[in-house]
C-alpha cells in the first residue's frame, strides 16, 4: 500500500503509523452525558466494510496526521487530507486564545 | 557415462565449446554452460531424479520450469544446502553438487517405497480417522513416526552464510515475462520513452519462442530476441532483469521481485549478494507470464519418462537434449502435436500421436503426415508401463481396444493454463473460459494488463500483436506518446483443444498432484466424504499445497471434482493464488536485518567514553546504555552497582540520561496545550521552574511521566521516558493537529540534539560550579530544587541546567548540544575527580529510584492508573485533560485495585525477586487469593538489604502487614513486610540539599 | 450420513472395499423453518458451540448457518497454536479450560485433530522482560496452569540452533508451557461438524444471513439467502465480520477488523519440535507434521476486510525469523495468506448477551481465536443454554469498557492495532 502525503508525495506504507477511524470526535468533557459520549468515542467503532476515513501519521516523514479515505475491502485510497485542516474546519475555535 | 548420449549435435542455447562438470548423488557428470540441472541430467540419460512425498514413488522430470513437481534436489552442501530445489530452474555451474532427497538408503532403492503397498490405507485424510487411542500415544508414538517420515529435503544446520540485499525501484511500465508478448510490450513502451523494467524468471529471454524454436520476422526466434534485447539495452531508462521472479502483487502498484544474483555461481563473489529483494513500484504493469501446460491424468502418469510436451520441446530446442528416443505424443490439442516435429527433427522416433479428440484435426493430421507417424484419433493413453524407467504406453483406441506401444517417452499435453496468479493476489477472481477450457484473469489489479499466453492468447502471432497493443496502452496511460512500430511477422498456429481431464480404465494410480501424491481416488474419496468445495478438497487431500504451488494440478482437480459432482467447473470453484508465485528464500525477505543488524543501534552521546572506561552495556529498546562501570577487583555487577550507588549517595555520580525523550514545545498556546496533555496543571508553572508531570491515555491509564520545564512565557521543554519517547511525541502531535487544531503551538523532538547528564549526589553543586561559566549563579538561593536555567559551561558551551532528582539526592541534569556530549562527559568526570566522582549506569539509576519509590516502566505498564501508583492526588479536578473522563470509571476507582507500596524481607538477609505474587499469610496458593505482584526489586546499599516495589490490593492500608512474595516459578516463597514505597528520605530533604 | 466410528479398523475395512463405504463427514442440511438455536457462522467457534449445545446441554434442534463453506474463516487460516500462557485472571481460566478440552478432544469427538503438546516457548531478552514473564508464569501457576522458566542454557539445550552468539537482542531465557502446542486446524472444524451433525445439528452451508427479524425488542429469526429461518435464540460467531453482522441488528461494537498474515515454508525434514516465540521482534514459528515451517508475526495494523496483507509485514516477520534462527535463510517461503481478525479494544474477546433480546455475541477474538475454539464453544453454549455466563468467561462482558474492567494483556489501551 502507498499513501500520497500532501506534503511529501507518494510514499510506502512503512513510513506511516495507523491510528484508526477518524469519525469519532472527542466529546465535550463538561457535558452532562460526557461519560457515555467518551465511552462511545474511545471504544465503539462502526468498522464498515467499505469506505473508511482513517487517521494515519507520517512518522518517517513530515509528522503530519492525515485523514485517508480508503476502501477497506479493496485497500483503494480515494483521498488523503491533512487532518489539521479538516479538524479546523470542523470545530469552532474554542482554544484558550481568541 | 558416455558424454551426452542424449545431447544433440547442434541446437539450443548451450555453449558446447565448454564442458563443465557437476555431481548428482555423488556421481560426476558433464554439462555445458547454459544447461539446467534437469537438462544436464537428461543429457546424461539420468531419468530418476527424486521420490514422491507420501508413497516414495520413483519420479523423473515432468516439466522444464518453475512448475516442476517432481525433480527436487538438495543443492549444495553445508551451510549453503538448499532443500527442495527444482532441478529445472538450477543453472549448472562447474562443481555443482546436488543430491536426491526423501529416500533411504538410495534413490534407486528406497525402503520407504513400502508406503506404496500401504496405499489402500494411506488415503486422503486417513490420519483424521485413527491414531486416537490411547490419547497419550499421539505425542509419544504416532506423531514422531509421522514426523520422521515428513518433509522433503533437509535444511542447513548452520546459519546462512550469504548476504541478501533489498532495493526499491520505480518505473512507468513493469513488464513481467520476457517471452514474445513481454518483449513486444517492453520495446513498444521503451520506444516512446517510458521508464521500463522487464523481469523474467529465466536466465535468458524469449520464452516459448525459444522453447518452440519459432520463426519471427523470418528469422530464428533466438536472433529476433537478441535484436530486441540489444535495442532495450540502448534505452537508458530500461532495466532488463533476468533471473528475476516477480512473485507478488501488493497494493499501490507494488510488486515483490526476487533477483537471483549469484545462484548460478558456486558462491557469491565478494561484495555481491546471493539474491536481491526488489520492491518495484510501477504505474502500469504488463503481465506476460505465459502459461503452464496441463498434464493429463492417467494410470501411472507419474512414471519417469512421462513429460509435458512443451517441456520436451524446451529440452530439445533450448538445451539440445533429447528426453527420449521413442516417443508417444499424447495430446488433446493442436499446438502440442508439433512436439512430434521437434522430436523427429532431433532424431527421435515418434511411435504415434495419440489425440483424444475423435477425428483429430487437419493441423494434427498434417504433423503426423510430415513426421510419418501413425495418428490415433479418439484414443487415449490409459497406463504408462515400467517402474524406474518408462517402457511403454497402453493406448485405448476409439473402438475401445487397447494396445501397448513400446516407448521411453510420453510427451503429453492437456492444454494450457494461463499464469494469472499475479492477477489474483489482490482478490481478483479468475473467470472460466468455456472457449479455452481454462481460467483467465478477472478483475485486474489497478494498472495491470495481460498479454500473450497469460491472457489466453496461445499463438505466437497473437502474443506479439497483443504484447505490442498492451504495451501501447500502458505507455499512453503513463502519459507518453505512442511511436509507430512495425509488428514482426509470425505464424498463427492453431491452439484448438478439447478438454480431457482424466483418462479412466488404467490399472495404475492416476496422479493429479504428483508431489503430494494425490490421486483421482483421493478426489473421489473427498467427494464421497463431503469435501466438495474446492477449499475443502485442497485442505482434505493436500492437493496444490506442494512446492509447485499446484500449477500442474489445481485445474485438473477442479475439473475432476466438477465431473464427480455433476456441476460445471466454475460452479465447483476456482483457485485463487496466494503470494509468492514461486517460493522465495526467507533470507531474501530479511535482507541485512539479521544478527547484530536486525535493528538499528542507538548510541548515547557518551557511548565512546563509556566504552573506553569499561562500561558494561545493556539493550534498552534500540539504545545501548551503560549498565554499570566495573572496576578492577570487583567480583560481580552487584558490587559495582553498590559502589556506584554509595558514591552518589555520599559524594557525586554522573549518568548519561540523554535517552530520555525531549520535546520542545513553543507557541502562544503552549501552556494551554500542555494543560490538556498532563493530568496535573502546567499553565501555572512559573518561568524558570520545572514540574513532574504525568500524562494519561484517553482511557484513564498512565501513558508516561517526565518533567516539564518552562523556559519562557511561550516555551516549554518536556521530557519523556526512554521507552515512550516516540509514542509520546506522536501523541502530542495527534492532540495538537487533530483534537485541538486551533492551538497555536509547535512541537519538535530534541532527543537527539541534547546530550543530557544527571549529576547527582551531595557534591553535585560543587562539581558543577567548576564547569559552569561566570557569572551564572547556581547557589541554592538562585537555583533551588526544580529550577531550570540556560547558561554556558566550560568556557562558552551552551547548556541547560535542570535541578531535578531521580535518585533522591541533591541532583541536577545538565544538557549540552549533542556534539559536545562525549567531551562533556570527560569534563564532568575530570571536574569530579576531587570528589571521587564516578560514572553510573542504568542499574544504579534503577536501585536509587526504587529506594526513593519513584515509578518506572515496570509500574507504568499500560494497566495502571495514577491512583494505583500513588499519584491520584496529582490529578487536576479543575480542567479537562486527556484521560480525565474515562479515568473516572468505576472499575478504575475500585479501592480493591492493587496499589503501589514498598516491601522488605522479614528476614533481611533474603533476596527479593520481581514477578513474585503476593498472598496473605495462611491462605491457599490459588488465584482467588492473588493480591498483586512485585514490580521492581533492588539490593539497597543504603539500607543494606533487598527492597521492592509492588502493586498490592489495598496496599496503603496494609502497611506493616507481613505477606508472602510467592514465586513458584523459581521456587521461592519469601515473607515480606509491607512498607511505604519511599525507603529513604521520606520528607525529601536531601533533594533540597 | 456418517455413523461410522473412526478407527484403524474402520479404515482397514474400507481399504478392503476400495473406500466406497465412506459417507459425508457431516450432513449438508437444508434449512428447516425454525430452530431452538441458530448459530451464525460455520467456523470453529460456531461449530464447537453447536456441538457443546448438543452434547453438554442436550439442545439438538440447532442450525449452524454459514455463508460459504464451513471452516473457511480463521479456523482455516491460522498458525495452529494452542496454549494457555496468559497473564490476567480474566483470561487464564478460560484458556486453561480450552487447553483441557483440547487434551480430550479427539476421544470426545472421535476425530483426530492432531492435538500435539510439544511445548510453547516464549523467549525473553532483557531483565524486565524476564520479570514480566515471571509475573505471568506465577499467575499461571496460581491458576493451576503449567509454566516453567528456562535460563539461557536451558533454552540452548532445547533449541540449540537459535542465534545465541551474534544476536542484536541476546536470548536470556524463556517461559515454557509444555502443554502448549499445535493442532491440525482444519480438522477441528471438520471434527466438530461431524460430531455435531451426528447429534442432530443441521449444518447449512452457502447460506448467508442478510438480516434479523424482530418482534418488538426480541429477535425471532434470521433472513438468509436461503429464506427466513426462525430461532428462539441466535448466536453470532462470525469473527472478522462481527461488525457488519451486528450492524444488521443495530449494534455498534468495540471491534475493528484487521488483517493478520501467516506464512508457511516448503516442506523440510522436521527440526523445530515445539513452538518458539521471539521476544525481540514479531515472529513465532512451529513446524507442521508435513514439514512446513508455519510462522507469523504482527497484524498489518490497519482496518481491512481483504484477506491479504502487504509487503512490509512480510519483511518484518522474515527479519524476525532470520534474527532468531539464521539457519532458515535458504528455506523458501511457500505461501502467505491473510485472515480477518476481530480486533477488540482491549485485545480480549466478548462472550455475552447483546442489548437485543435473544441475540448473543461471540466476538473480538483478535488473533487468539483458534486456541480458544473449544472453550469458546463451551462457554457460548453455556451462555445460551443457561442464559448466564460460564464461570470461566465472566470477564468477557460487552459492557466492560464502560465499567472500566478492560482485560488488557499487553497494556496497549483502546487501540486495536497495537494489541
Amino acid at each position: 500500500m502507498r499513501i500520497t502525503c500532501p506534503y511529501c508525495g507518494n510514499r510506502s506504507l512503512d513510513e506511516f503509523l495507523y491510528h484508526g477511524d477518524a469519525e469519532p470526535q472527542r466529546p465535550d468533557a463538561t457535558a452532562d452525558n460526557a461519560m457515555d459520549a467518551f465511552v462511545s468515542y474511545a471504544f465503539e467503532r462502526t468498522n464498515p466494510p467499505g469506505q473508511h476515513h482513517e487517521l494515519w501519521y507520517h512518522e518517517a516523514g513530515c509528522h503530519a496526521w492525515l485523514v485517508v479515505t480508503r476502501h477497506v475491502s479493496t485497500h483503494a485510497i480515494s483521498s488523503v487530507d491533512i487532518a489539521r485542516d479538516l479538524a479546523k474546519a470542523r470545530t469552532p475555535n474554542t482554544a484558550g486564545r481568541a | 557415462m558416455g558424454n551426452s548420449s542424449y545431447r544433440s549435435k547442434t541446437g539450443g542455447l548451450i555453449d558446447r565449446s565448454q564442458t563443465i562438470h557437476f555431481w548428482f548423488d555423488g556421481v560426476r557428470y558433464p554439462a555445458h554452460p547454459g544447461d539446467t540441472l534437469a537438462s544436464a541430467l537428461l543429457a546424461n540419460g539420468v531419468r530418476l531424479a527424486g521420490r514422491s512425498f507420501k508413497y516414495h514413488r520413483p519420479r523423473g522430470i515432468l516439466a522444464a520450469g518453475s512448475e516442476e513437481p517432481n525433480a527436487l534436489v538438495e543443492l549444495r552442501t553445508g551451510a549453503r544446502r538448499e532443500p527442495n530445489t527444482k532441478a529445472t530452474v538450477v543453472e549448472v555451474f562447474d562443481g555443482l553438487e546436488a543430491f536426491s532427497q526423501n529416500r533411504w538408503p538410495s534413490l534407486k532403492f528406497d525402503v520407504m517405497s513400502i508406503n506404496s503397498l500401504l496405499a489402500p490405507i494411506f488415503t486422503a485424510g486417513f490420519y483424521y480417522k485413527t491414531f486416537m487411542w490411547p490419547a497419550a500415544l499421539w505425542e509419544k508414538l504416532y506423531e514422531p513416526a509421522i514426523r520422521r517420515a515428513a518433509g522433503l529435503g533437509r535444511a542447513s544446520d548452520d546459519p546462512d552464510p550469504d548476504r541478501y540485499e533489498k532495493l526499491t525501484a520505480f518505473c512507468d511500465v513493469l513488464v513481467i515475462g520476457g517471452g514474445p508478448a513481454g518483449l513486444m510490450a517492453a520495446v513498444t513502451a521503451a520506444r516512446s520513452g517510458a521508464r521500463v523494467i522487464l523481469a523474467d524468471e529465466n536466465f535468458n529471454l524469449g520464452g516459448r519462442a525459444i522453447d518452440d524454436a519459432s520463426v519471427i520476422d523470418d528469422q530464428p526466434a533466438a536472433q529476433w530476441v537478441c535484436a530486441i534485447e540489444a535495442e532495450l539495452d540502448q534505452h537508458s531508462d530500461v532495466r532488463v532483469m533476468r533471473r528475476t521472479s516477480v512473485f507478488g502483487t501488493f497494493d499501490g502498484g507494488t510488486y515483490g521481485a526476487l533477483e537471483r544474483v549469484s545462484d548460478h555461481l558456486p558462491s557469491p563473489p565478494s561484495g555481491i549478494p546471493r539474491q536481491r529483494m526488489w520492491r518495484i513500484v510501477a504505474k502500469q504493469t504488463v503481465l506476460a507470464s505465459g502459461a503452464t501446460e496441463r498434464p493429463i491424468v492417467f494410470g501411472n502418469n507419474d512414471r519417469t519418462g512421462v513429460m509435458l510436451a512443451g517441456a520436451v520441446r524446451t529440452y530439445i530446442n533450448r538445451y539440445g537434449v533429447l528426453p527420449g528416443r521413442r516417443a508417444v505424443v499424447f495430446v488433446n490439442n493442436d499446438y502440442a502435436a508439433s512436439t512430434a516435429r521437434d522430436l523427429v527433427r532431433a532424431g527421435a522416433a515418434v511411435v504415434a500421436i495419440v489425440d483424444s479428440r475423435p477425428g483429430s484435426t487437419d493441423a494434427v493430421r498434417a504433423v503426423a503426415r510430415d513426421v510419418g507417424c501413425p495418428l490415433l484419433d479418439g484414443a487415449v493413453v490409459i497406463d504408462a508401463l515400467g517402474s524406474q524407467r518408462l517402457k511403454g504406453a497402453v493406448v485405448r483406441n476409439a473402438a475401445g481396444s487397447t494396445e501397448t506401444l513400446s516407448c521411453d517417452l510420453i510427451a503429453m499435453s492437456g492444454g494450457w493454463n494461463p499464469n494469472i496468479q499475479l492477477t489474483t493476489h489482490l482478490g481478483g477472481k479468475p473467470q472460466w473460459s468455456e472457449q479455452l477450457s481454462t481460467f483467465t484473469s478477472g478483475v485486474l489489479p489497478p494498472g495491470m494488463s495481460v498479454a500473450g499466453a497469460a491472457s489466453g492468447e496461445f499463438s505466437l502471432k497473437g502474443a506479439i500483436v497483443g504484447g505490442a497493443k498492451v504495451g501501447q496502452v500502458a505507455l499512453t496511460q503513463c502519459g507518453y506518446q505512442p511511436v509507430d512500430c512495425a509488428i514482426p511477422s509470425a505464424i498463427s498456429e492453431s491452439a484448438a483443444m478439447s478438454p480431457l481431464w482424466r483418462v479412466d480404465g488404467g490399472r495404475g494410480k492416476a496422479f493429479v498432484d504428483q508431489q503430494n501424491d494425490v490421486t483421482t481416488l483421493d478426489i473421489e474419496l473427498a467427494e464421497r466424504e463431503g469435501f466438495r468445495a474446492v477449499e475443502h478438497l485442497k485442505r482434505y487431500t493436500t492437493l496444490g499445497m506442494a512446492t509447485d504451488q499446484g500449477r500442474t494440478s489445481n485445474v485438473n482437480a477442479l475439473a475432476i471434482m466438477a465431473e464427480l459432482t455433476q456441476k460445471s467447473i466454475p460452479q465447483t470453484g476456482m483457485t485463487m493464488a496466494r503470494p509468492p508465485y514461486t517460493p522465495v528464500a526467507i533470507g531474501a525477505f530479511a535482507g541485512h536485518h539479521r544478527d547484530k543488524h536486525f535493528k538499528p543501534t542507538r548510541l548515547p552521546p557518551s557511548y565512546a567514553w563509556a566504552k573506553s572506561h569499561g562500561a558494561v552495556f545493556v539493550e534498552t529498546g534500540l539504545w545501548l546504555r551503560p549498565s554499570y562501570f566495573p572496576r578492577p577487583g570487583e567480583r560481580d555487577w552487584l558490587e559495582s552497582v553498590t559502589r556506584e550507588v554509595k558514591t552518589v549517595r555520599n559524594s557525586v555520580g554522573i549518568c548519561d540520561v540523554s535517552t530520555l525523550g525531549k520535546i520542545d514545545v513553543q507557541g502562544p498556546d503552549a501552556a494551554a496545550f500542555l494543560d490538556k496533555i498532563y493530568m496535573n496543571a502546567m499553565a501555572s508553572l512559573a518561568i524558570g521552574r520545572c514540574r513532574y508531570g504525568c500524562m494519561l491515555r484517553e482511557d484513564g491509564i498512565l501513558l508516561d511521566d517526565g518533567t516539564v520545564a518552562r523556559l519562557g512565557q511561550h516555551h516549554y521543554f518536556v521530557t519523556t521516558t526512554t521507552a515512550n519517547a516516540g509514542k509520546v511525541f506522536q501523541h502530542l502531535e495527534f492532540c495538537r493537529q487533530w483534537i485541538w487544531p486551533h492551538f497555536d503551538v509547535q512541537i519538535i523532538s530534541a532527543t537527539e540534539q541534547w546530550a543530557q547528564y544527571a549529576v547527582a549526589g551531595p557534591h553535585s553543586r560543587a562539581l558543577l560550579r567548576k564547569i559552569v561559566d561566570q557569572p551564572f549563579d547556581i547557589s541554592d538561593q538562585e537555583f533551588p530544587y526544580m529550577q531550570v536555567g540556560e547558561m554556558t559551561v566550560c568556557g562558552g558551551v551552551q547548556a541547560r541546567l535542570f535541578r531535578l532528582s531521580f535518585s533522591g539526592e541533591r541532583a541536577y541534569e545538565i544538557s549540552v548540544p549533542a556534539r559536545y556530549g562525549e567531551a562533556f562527559m570527560a569534563a564532568l568526570l575530570e571536574a569530579g575527580e576531587e570528589f571521587d566522582a564516578c560514572p553510573y549506569g542504568t542499574e544504579a539509576l534503577g536501585v536509587m529510584r526504587i529506594e526513593k519509590g519513584h515509578i518506572s516502566g515496570a509500574e507504568i505498564n499500560g494497566t495502571t492508573t495514577p491512583t494505583d501508583v500513588g499519584l491520584g492526588a496529582m490529578m487536576s479536578r479543575k480542567k479537562d485533560f486527556i484521560g480525565n473522563v474515562l479515568g473516572q470509571r468505576a472499575g478504575l476507582l475500585d479501592p480493591d485495585r492493587p496499589t503501589l507500596v514498598g516491601f522488605q524481607p522479614v528476614d533481611r538477609g533474603q533476596r527479593l525477586r520481581a514477578g513474585a505474587h503476593f498472598l496473605a499469610r495462611g491462605v491457599k496458593e490459588i488465584a482467588e487469593n492473588d493480591d498483586g505482584y512485585m514490580t521492581s526489586v533492588a539490593y539497597s546499599p543504603t539500607l543494606g538489604h533487598w527492597i521492592g516495589l509492588g502493586l498490592l490490593k489495598r496496599g496503603p492500608q496494609r502497611i506493616g502487614e507481613i505477606v508472602r512474595a510467592f514465586d513458584p516459578l523459581r521456587g521461592y516463597d519469601t515473607l515480606v513486610e509491607v512498607v511505604s514505597p519511599v525507603f529513604i528520605d521520606a520528607k525529601g530533604e536531601r533533594v533540597r540539599g | 450420513m456418517a455413523r461410522e466410528h473412526f478407527s484403524i479398523f474402520s479404515i482397514m475395512r474400507e481399504a478392503w472395499r476400495g473406500h466406497s463405504g465412506w459417507t459425508p463427514t457431516w450432513r449438508d442440511a437444508a434449512p428447516k423453518p425454525e430452530y431452538d438455536v441458530v448459530i451464525i457462522g460455520g467456523g470453529g467457534h460456531g461449530l464447537a458451540t453447536a456441538y457443546y449445545l448438543a452434547r453438554t446441554f442436550g439442545i439438538t434442534n440447532v442450525a449452524v448457518v454459514e455463508k460459504g463453506w464451513i471452516g473457511g474463516g480463521n479456523v482455516g487460516r491460522n498458525t495452529t497454536i494452542v496454549r494457555s500462557n496468559y497473564l490476567l485472571p480474566g483470561n487464564i481460566p478460560f484458556y486453561e479450560l480450552s487447553m483441557k478440552l483440547w487434551e480430550g478432544l479427539e476421544q470426545d469427538i472421535n476425530y483426530n485433530a492432531m492435538v500435539s503438546q510439544r511445548g510453547v516457548l516464549n523467549l525473553y531478552h532483557s531483565d524486565s522482560q524476564r520479570d514480566a514473564y515471571v509475573r505471568r508464569g506465577n499467575a499461571m501457576r496460581l491458576h493451576g496452569v503449567d509454566a516453567e522458566l528456562l535460563d539461557q542454557a536451558a533454552v540452548r539445550r532445547m533449541v540449540p540452533f537459535l542465534n545465541f552468539d551474534n544476536a542484536r537482542f541476546p536470548i536470556h531465557g524463556g517461559l515454557l508451557q509444555r502443554r502448549g502446542g499445535t493442532v491440525r486446524h482444519d480438522a477441528v472444524a471438520w471434527g466438530y461438524a461431524r460430531a455435531a451433525s451426528l447429534r442432530g445439528v443441521d449444518i447449512i452451508q452457502n447460506c448467508e444471513v442478510t438480516g434479523f427479524r424482530r418482534d418488538s425488542d426480541r429477535v425471532i429469526g434470521v433472513e438468509t439467502s436461503r429464506g427466513f429461518i426462525g430461532a428462539k435464540q441466535i448466536g453470532m460467531a462470525v469473527a472478522g465480520n462481527t461488525s457488519r453482522v451486528a450492524a444488521m441488528a443495530g449494534l455498534r461494537l468495540p471491534i475493528e477488523s484487521h488483517v493478520l498474515q501467516a506464512f508457511v515454508s516448503e516442506s523440510i525434514k522436521p527440526f523445530i519440535d515445539g513452538v518458539v516465540t521471539f521476544g525481540a521482534g514479531h515472529f513465532y514459528i512451529s513446524q507442521s507434521d508435513k514439514g512446513g515451517l508455519v510462522f507469523g508475526g504482527d497484524i498489518d495494523g490497519y482496518n481491512s476486510y481483504a484477506q491479504r496483507g502487504n509487503f512490509p509485514v512480510v519483511e518484518d516477520v522474515c527479519e524476525g525469523g532470520m534474527a532468531l534462527m539464521p539457519r532458515i535463510g535458504r528455506i523458501r517461503l511457500l505461501r502467505q495468506w491473510g485472515g480477518i481478525m476481530d480486533m477488540s479494544m482491549d485485545g480480549s474477546p466478548i462472550i455475552d448477551r447483546t442489548p437485543v433480546a435473544g441475540l448473543y455475541l461471540n466476538a473480538g477474538w483478535c488473533y487468539g481465536g483458534f486456541k480458544a475454539t473449544p472453550a469458546s464453544g463451551m462457554c457460548f453454549a453455556h451462555l445460551m443454554a443457561r442464559d448466564e455466563p460460564h464461570a470461566v468467561a465472566t470477564a468477557y462482558r460487552l459492557n466492560r469498557f464502560r465499567t472500566g474492567h478492560a482485560i488488557d494483556e499487553k497494556g496497549m489501551g483502546p487501540q486495536p492495532n497495537l494489541h
